[in-house]
């Protein structure tokens, strides 16, 4: 999906229908996985869409992101089809991963989304190794990581921002600090107040934004993303957010009051403040938002139909892709299944 | 040109391991390697020389962090580059193996092939040593065990040249492991720049009659020395070179000649390399036993540090030599 160019107002307001995009899709799939039609697990993006699109729209096709199990508004916000995206949701061969994936490794490296990524933390090395790819072959592309507040305390994110710190890598490193790491309040799990406080154990800048303001995470990436341009090394972006949903859908979410959900989404929620702020800029009218709402609902619904109807893979297929060279061990095992590998047998 | 009827150049297995990086270097720009002290010649010197060949771009030392190594090294591979991530003693892919196994071995899987993982591992394996419990571990079986990941264990220099070749040009993630004890071991290698030993080949590298000795990496010249030594018994040799996948056929028609097998390999004996080669054979030829299948290997310890101990639990020539004395 291409950059935006948030003074722009044909952008801006584009800006906001991808916000939306990603609202509708996760009501969608929180509605149709609690009827019992997606299967696995999902964790929603809900009311951090601002981060997505706001880091997203200040990247390139080119540009790689990494992503996390909550990773729906990542992929839509790079520029993932919905359709195909909701597909994978629902194991189909439609899907991204033709089923193989689903909802927490979807991927689509033809957008730069380098996977979801439920490991927590391991999507950073990742987003590091598009940067040294970048630097090594004069690339003009950076790695931007999306990583949760969770994943800060895990060894492997301190380890990638090093390399990259160390290597001046084209990098972007975006926590999402949604103030819970699965059912875990941030306060138990770190001692400080601002994650970005790590980046000058590393000698990088270190940003904090309001992840709830689309246009703050954009400026912030857009400037972490000139500075790894000019080989200046990679930049830690901390966006302050809130997720609506629990850890996962079906999460009792003992850890929180519904008082302090429902004062982010009337307060503070990202779409209200952005709409309102378009409204006061009359670069949208009143009719505008649920204009664009009207549309995205139908492009969701038609996700929906797209996916509901698209076939499962052949069960067959579950062989294939674990190597680009033919697999000879899984052809083994499944010539024994059908008899035809065995020279024994009791007639020998 | 089968194993047998080698010939090339006289080069010793870190020679050959460093001339496939040199030639792959030189042909590939997408090629560069990284590890510790890797500019200095890395672990063991195979890298001696490469950095002043080839620049920092393309030799690269990294921090003390093997997961951001590999971690990073699948970024690269996913994005164009074909890595060589040096992490050093085999014993460290602990650190490292969230990486490795979740996202190097599974990320063609996940992405329905959208992706490729030309990702190749070095570690560096074996006891002998004194380098005590955590710089002397065989930890192949580990990662033989995992689907999506290849793991080759080369025992000669002809091997090593033509596996490390095969595993830089290959597009699937490969953990090659090199035995540190016999990097001095010299033997011929083909000098053509295009020479590549496919990975899952076995290589015969004695052709005898009545028993079939699958051995790995130090055990394989143990395994040749008792070949050559005994008279009373002809003795085949195979060195699998690849232990995922594994080359089946091979093994299989070996023993189908000879109806003996001994498997040895400086492995843990429990749920590893062993059992999955008696397996394979027991699917295959059982029929072809004569008598039971041998084991020769690492008692389920560590590798302990004083040299008697180690010496009591290290599998050598002699217990190939018992091995076969039982099986006859």
């Amino acid at each position: 999906m291409a950059t935006l160019d948030m003074t722009a107002p044909s952008d801006r307001r584009q800006a906001l229908r991808r916000m939306l995009l990603i609202r509708e899709f996760e009501r969608a799939v929180r509605d149709n996985f609690a009827d019992g039609e997606i299967p696995g697990f999902v964790h929603l993006y809900l009311g951090q869409e601002a981060v997505a699109v706001g880091a997203c729209a200040a990247l390139t096709d080119d540009d790689y992101v990494t992503s996390t199990h909550r990773g729906h508004g990542h992929c839509l916000a790079k520029g993932m089809d919905e359709r195909r995206l909701m597909a994978e949701l629902y194991g189909r061969s439609e899907g991204y991963c033709r089923g193989k994936g689903g909802s927490m490794h979807a991927a689509d490296l033809d957008e730069g989304m380098l996977g979801a990524q439920p490991i927590v933390g391991a999507g950073v090395p990742l987003a590091t190794g598009a940067g040294l790819t970048a630097q090594l072959h004069d690339r003009d592309w950076v790695g931007l990581s999306f990583f949760g507040d969770g994943a800060v305390a895990e060894g492997q994110v301190h380890e990638s921002i090093n390399l990259a710190a160390t290597w001046d890598l084209p990098a972007i490193y975006v926590i999402e600090n949604n103030l819970y790491s699965e059912g875990m309040t941030f306060e138990k799990q770190h001692n400080v107040d601002d994650l970005a406080d790590s980046a000058a154990a590393y000698g990088i800048p270190g940003v904090v934004v309001d992840g709830m303001d689309v246009e703050a995470v954009y400026e912030a990436v857009t400037e972490a993303r000139e500075r790894a341009a000019r080989g200046d090394g990679p930049t830690l972006i901390e966006a302050k957010t809130y997720r609506y949903r629990g850890h996962y859908e079906g999460d009792p979410e003992p850890y929180r009051t519904q008082a302090e959900v429902d004062e982010w989404r009337e307060n503070r929620d990202a779409i209200d403040t952005f709409a309102a702020r378009l409204r006061e800029e009359d670069i949208i009218d009143e009719g505008d938002r649920e204009e664009m709402e009207a549309a995205v609902k139908a492009d969701i619904e038609a996700a929906i139909e797209y996916a509901r109807d698209a076939p499962f893979p052949d069960p067959e297929e579950a062989y294939d892709d674990v190597f680009v060279e033919p697999n000879p061990d899984v052809e083994y095992f499944r010539e024994r299944r059908d008899g035809a590998g065995s020279t024994g047998g009791a007639g020998r | 040109m089968s194993a047998l009827d080698a010939t090339g150049e006289e080069l010793s297995v870190r020679e050959a391991l460093r001339t496939a990086l040199r030639e792959e270097l030189a042909q590939d720009g997408d090629v560069f390697l990284m590890g510790q002290d890797e500019e200095d010649g890395g672990s063991f010197e195979v890298t001696a020389g490469l950095y002043e060949e080839f620049g920092r771009d393309r030799v690269r030392d990294t921090p003390i962090s093997e997961t951001a190594q590999v971690g990073s090294g699948v970024g690269a591979a996913a994005t164009g580059l074909r890595p060589v991530v040096n992490v050093s003693y085999s014993d460290f892919i602990a650190i490292c193996f969230e990486p490795l196994m979740n996202q190097a071995a599974k990320m063609q899987y996940m992405f329905a092939g959208a992706t490729t993982m030309p990702l190749t591992v070095r570690a560096i394996e074996g006891a002998g040593f004194n380098a005590a419990a955590q710089h002397s571990g065989t930890v192949h079986t580990l990662v033989s065990h995992l689907p999506g990941l290849k793991a080759v264990a080369p025992a000669t220099p002809r091997g090593s040249k033509g596996l490390m070749k095969a595993c830089v040009r290959s597009d699937d993630p490969v953990v090659f492991f090199e035995h540190k004890n016999i990097y001095e071991q010299t033997g011929p290698v083909p000098e053509d720049e295009d020479f590549t030993i496919p990975i899952g080949e076995a290589a015969v590298l004695r052709e005898g009659a009545d028993v079939t000795v699958v051995a790995t990496q130090q055990l394989v010249a143990e395994a040749l020395s008792v070949a050559e030594e005994r008279t009373d018994v002809d003795v085949e040799v195979i060195d699998p070179q690849s232990l995922s996948p594994l080359d089946t056929a091979t093994i299989a028609e070996s023993v189908e000649k000879t109806g003996r097998l001994i498997v040895a390999d400086e492995s843990p004996l429990s749920y590893g390399f062993h059992a999955e080669v008696v397996t394979r054979v027991v699917e295959n030829e059982f029929y072809s036993l004569d008598v039971p299948v041998q084991r020769v290997g690492v008692p389920d310890t560590p590798v302990p540090f004083s040299p008697p101990l180690e010496d009591e639990i290290l599998p050598t020539a002699e217990e190939i030599d018992l091995a076969v004395d039982r099986i006859v």
